[in-house]
């Protein structure tokens, strides 16, 4: 377990500084996806497997999927399918799919080395995450809904005045 | 599994992140590093946790988490601010302010 410790280390390291050199945003998020994963993995190997669900579904999944929405918002709105079809090469993808390869192998070896239990330190269960979540850190979970809350109604507020200026911007422009 | 092995990785992870807000100028790049240092905060305490056994560390992360998902939906709706303003997202073209 030690070695699958130190195999998805390095690959976090070598993925998260490939994300942060990269000069295509795609690219980089291709890399930080498999930067995630990995560090997922090193979570479920420390008995977090709730943090590392958590990790998959938050991190890797919904805000990469955000910041990819604002990538292509922005990035091909000038340049259409060449660009889009240079971002599917081979060399694009090869690099994270090699790393994601070595990630699922290594999760097959962690799972099938110990059948059952993934880890050799007893995990950690949601009961008691949520005991202390609701217990002691009640008032912490309501600082974090009302954040939640605000980020919603910022989100909100920030998109909306920008699409009335762009209407009105374009209205403005037509006549 | 060495718990200062555990640390000093997500110490350089945040380091990545921390270099990444500093060498790069494209927003969204440095909202990533953002993600980046978050990730490895969340991933520092969880790794303490696990030592402990205790279930703090998760607790903790996933109010890192909370914060990480509302933290990137405001920076997004500012970067496309950045890009109706200035048309690019180079932050060093938004170095002053209205006032």
């Amino acid at each position: 377990m030690t070695f699958a410790f130190y195999l998805a280390g390095a690959i976090a390291i070598a993925s998260t500084s490939l994300a942060i050199t990269r000069l295509n945003a795609v690219h980089a998020l291709l890399h930080l996806v498999v930067s995630f994963l990995s560090v997922a993995l090193i979570l479920l190997l420390l008995g977090a497997p709730f943090a590392a669900a958590f990790e998959v579904i938050i991190y890797a999944g919904a805000i990469m999927v955000l910041f990819a929405f604002v990538v292509m918002m922005l990035g091909p709105a000038q340049k259409a399918a060449s660009e889009e079809r240079r971002w599917l090469a081979l060399r694009a993808w090869l690099g994270p799919a090699l790393l994601a390869a070595v990630l699922v192998a290594e999760l097959i070896y962690v799972v099938h080395a110990a059948p059952g239990k993934a880890t050799q330190v007893a995990g950690i269960t949601p009961h008691q995450i949520a005991v202390f979540l609701l217990g002691p850190y009640i008032l912490g979970v309501e600082l974090v809904s009302l954040v939640l809350l605000l980020g919603l109604v910022g989100a909100f507020h920030l998109a909306y005045q920008l699409g009335k200026r762009e209407r009105s911007l374009r209205r403005g422009v037509q006549p | 599994m060495p718990y200062e092995h555990a640390m000093m990785l997500a110490g350089i992870l945040f380091f990545l992140g921390l270099a990444g807000v500093l060498i790069r100028r494209d927003a969204i790049f440095v909202l990533l590093s953002l993600e980046i240092m978050l990730n490895a905060a969340g991933f520092a305490l969880v790794v303490a946790g696990a030592q402990w056994h205790a279930a703090d560390g998760q607790a903790m992360f996933l109010f890192i988490l909370a914060v990480a998902a509302a933290e990137v939906s405001i920076g997004l709706a500012l970067v496309l601010w950045l890009f109706h303003w200035h048309r690019s997202v180079d932050i060093d073209r938004a170095s002053s302010m209205r006032g």
